[in-house]
């Protein structure tokens, strides 16, 4: 050990254990970083929540730990599977009721029924994804060339901007109410297309999604360089093409910092609109959960709180890599 | 030829066998016809007394009648029936006091009916413990050491007179203002002295609080005993497992439940609009057969299907309180304080005793304690209170019901009232927790013997 220190030493010209230091140095401080540290967190995390949770007594039972959250994942999990043997039961049954009742009755036109049974937790993730998505891409569609006409004009801005400040700070769920009278007052098929409910929730993340979008877009637009607004100047590019290429490409990094925003924003509302009004999704699997006071409720509602967490957390690290897929500007998209 | 004829003899029965069936199927199906609407969606709120809902769709009887029915749990009564008014929902499980008001135009106005009554029973009054600590020593023992049953308002009076002394309001809370429990707990406390409040709807007063020594105000069910653990209310009417559960958390003891102020009373309804009853007579019919066979199969052989009816109302997507919770009022029983649990065979009947059957009598002892309590706010004749019961009501359907069942063998005639003698009203009824008589041929008579409770020609 001694001697080939010795001898690296001699060829190198180089200290090995100060060589050895440096290296070590940055492979350790980039695991600890990246790896060790973030770990720590979580288990003291894991630590802190199964600890205080064996302290608080709720007159449900004690405050749910990480491991009655974990057994309450699988028993939906297997709830899930269950749900579905019994959809397809469920199909199966009205294939041959529909089968007797075309030999009783010839002219008779066999029609599948959806299945009628419970929504399980997977599902009611589904429809919260869907409708959010729905709802913030509806916002998009509205918020963006709002946001660009805003920035552009200042009459405009001038005049709608006392609007937005107005509107922006309302809670999501203050809309809610509205929403769902209006709706309900309009939307009157007897045949909807899609649930009066889906639609409810669809606009009230809707109202609430578009305001940081605007504001972010309208910015991004009044702050374009000078140099760029002189090139299509000198170019005499017409309206629309002055917007496609050069008010677009250069606002794009504010404009997703504004839709990026919103999606966090929009996650949010969603869930507290579907407890309120009791839509299907997320939010209404939290209050079913609350209202019927189980002894397993608790450990449901918590499962459901870490998975919204969790979908928020992707739904913003996929707004993200959008965002640096799209954006030139590297750097604006930390 | 000899030896064939005992063989066409059986051939010409068996064609005849064959060719009978095969005119009688077709005929009673025709009599009664496919639903015209087949996919349906039904409202509920978490109460065990929902049931018949979840067995009709569990046991398949919903779908034996070509029905694709989707139950969803409601948030609170309100947007129940609105949803029921606007079609959102097609029928639900309602209290019996809301067709009646809605027809009546109290609260909200619209027509809705019943064909079947849901079941008897299956309500408690519950107080928190320390409210129960205050009351105990004004409650006499059993040889044991535990409190007699029934346990009157009296023993409550003194309690809520002191709260009056101390300048403190005394709160309490029920379902839904024409809610079968706001009109027991106001019996129980009447009955016991305490005056529940007057309504003066007249005078756009609908809180129910004029006069009141002790003032109850809404609260949904399911959010009854964390109301009561947050100290909102010192006490609550609802049904069940929200009493129970009050006992397994350990924040509150029953004191009464509604068989022992009135026994064998009549409670929730299934009701649907007027205009869903026209448009669509078979599904109608259909619906109603299959809650009755549902009826019938929670109360079949002495409660023995009970079991697998509480493991089912346990499920999340009904009632999702813990099995024992649930069974404890539902298998024949009932807890009051932790530990003293006493037989109540009939705490929740569904289908004996004609549960389901929808008298006109049951509707109009609902609108007597309208008119007692201010609801309705004028003296009304006999007469107008049988109309509205017979607006509402709806034996008619009932008995198309009850008449195939019987003619396919899935039932039998004895299981029903005798539909050619009954005229809609139950025999004057007794079991009261006050000692008074209901008749429900004279209204007007009843109304008279209370003590507490607007007489005739009275007006807020």
């Amino acid at each position: 050990m001694n001697t080939t220190t010795v001898n690296a030493e001699k060829l190198t010209g180089f200290k090995l254990p100060q060589l050895r230091q440096v290296f070590s140095g940055i492979i350790v401080s980039g695991v600890i970083r990246l790896v060790a540290l973030p770990l720590a967190g979580i288990l003291a995390f894991l630590l802190l929540w199964s600890v205080t949770a064996q302290n608080i007594d709720t007159s449900l039972g004690k405050f749910p730990g990480p491991a009655a959250v974990m057994e309450q994942f699988n028993a939906l999990y297997d709830e899930h599977q269950r749900s579905r043997k019994k959809e397809q039961a469920f199909y199966e049954r009205q294939e041959k009721r529909n089968a007797e009742r075309v030999a009783k009755d010839p002219n008779y036109t066999p029609k599948i029924r959806a299945y009628t049974g419970k929504e399980t937790f997977l599902d009611q993730i589904i429809t919260s994804l869907v409708t959010v998505m729905s709802g913030f891409l509806l916002a998009v569609a509205i918020a963006v060339p709002l946001g660009i006409a805003i920035g552009l004009s200042k009459t405009l801005n001038s005049a709608i901007n006392p609007i937005i400040q107005i509107f922006k700070p309302v809670s999501p769920l203050a809309w809610l109410p509205l929403v769902t009278m209006v709706v309900s007052a309009l939307y009157t098929s007897p045949d909807p297309v899609v649930a009066k409910s889906f639609l409810n929730s669809l606009i009230t993340v809707t109202l609430c999604c578009i305001w940081p979008m605007v504001i972010n877009t309208a910015v991004g637009v009044a702050g374009i360089d000078n140099d760029l607004v002189n090139v299509s100047k000198v170019l005499r590019l017409p309206a629309l093409r002055h917007v496609q290429k050069i008010v677009l490409p250069a606002s794009v990094p504010m404009i997703f910092t504004g839709m990026r925003l919103s999606l966090g924003v929009a996650w949010m509302v969603l869930i507290a609109a579907e407890m309120l009004a009791q839509n299907p999704g997320l939010g209404k699997f939290v209050w079913d959960e609350f209202q019927n006071g189980s002894s397993d409720s608790l450990a449901r509602i918590m499962t459901a709180v870490l998975v919204i967490g969790f979908i928020g957390f992707l739904l913003d690290r996929g707004m993200l890599t959008l965002q640096k897929l799209v954006s030139w500007d590297k750097s604006a998209s930390q | 030829m000899q030896w064939t004829k005992p063989f066409t003899k059986l051939a010409a029965s068996l064609a005849l066998a064959v060719g009978f069936s095969s005119v009688v199927v077709p005929a009673s199906a025709e009599e009664l016809g496919y639903p015209e609407k087949e996919e349906l969606t039904f409202g509920f709120i978490k109460l065990t007394d929902m049931a018949p809902i979840a067995i009709a769709y569990e046991k398949g009887f919903f779908e034996e009648e070509g029905l694709y029915v989707t139950i969803e749990a409601q948030a609170n009564w309100k947007v129940l029936l609105d949803g029921v008014i606007d079609g959102r929902l097609d029928g639900a499980h309602m209290l019996a006091g809301q067709p009646i008001a809605a027809t009546m135009g109290f609260g909200t106005k619209a027509d809705i009916i019943t064909p079947f009554s849901m079941d008897l029973n299956g309500n408690g009054i519950t107080v928190s413990n320390a409210i129960w600590e205050e009351m105990k020593p004004n409650i006499p023992k059993m040889d044991d050491g535990r409190p007699v049953h029934p346990i009157k308002a009296d023993a409550l009076k003194p309690v809520v007179e002191k709260y009056k002394a101390d300048g403190k309001p005394f709160n309490m809370g029920m379902v839904f203002p024409v809610s079968t429990h706001n009109y027991e707990l106001r019996y129980w406390l009447a009955a016991g002295g305490i005056h529940p409040g007057y309504y003066a709807p007249h005078k756009g007063d609908t809180s129910g609080q004029i006069d009141a020594d002790a003032l109850l105000s809404v609260t949904p069910p399911p959010q009854m005993p964390a109301t009561l653990e947050a100290g909102t209310i010192y006490g609550y009417c609802v049904g069940e497992p929200w009493n129970q559960q009050a006992v397994f958390k350990g924040i509150g003891v029953p004191v009464v439940t509604d068989y022992e102020i009135w026994k064998d009373n009549p409670e929730k309804v299934f009701g649907i609009t007027k205009e869903f009853a026209e448009k669509y007579p078979n599904t109608t019919v259909r619906i109603t057969r299959a809650l009755i066979r549902a009826a019938m199969w929670l109360d079949e052989n002495n409660n023995a299907n009970r079991p697998e009816a509480v493991k089912i109302l346990s499920q999340s997507n009904y009632v999702g309180a813990d099995y024992d919770v649930i069974a404890n009022s539902m298998t024949g029983t009932f807890e009051y304080e932790k530990g003293d649990k006493r037989e109540v065979p009939d705490f929740n009947v569904f289908f004996r005793y004609h549960a389901t059957y929808p008298y006109y009598s049951d509707a109009i002892w609902y609108l007597t304690q309208m008119r007692r309590w201010g609801q309705i706010s004028e003296d009304k004749p006999d007469e107008w209170y049988k109309e509205l019961a017979a607006k509402v009501y709806r034996p008619d359907i009932y008995q198309a019901a009850a008449k195939s069942l019987i003619e396919e063998k899935l039932a039998t005639a004895g299981q029903f009232p005798d539909f050619t003698s009954e005229d809609g009203y139950r025999n004057p009824q007794t079991h009261f927790i006050d000692g008074i008589v209901y008749n429900g041929q004279k209204p007007n008579e009843y109304i008279e013997k209370f003590a507490i409770g607007l007489k005739s020609g009275q007006k807020l």
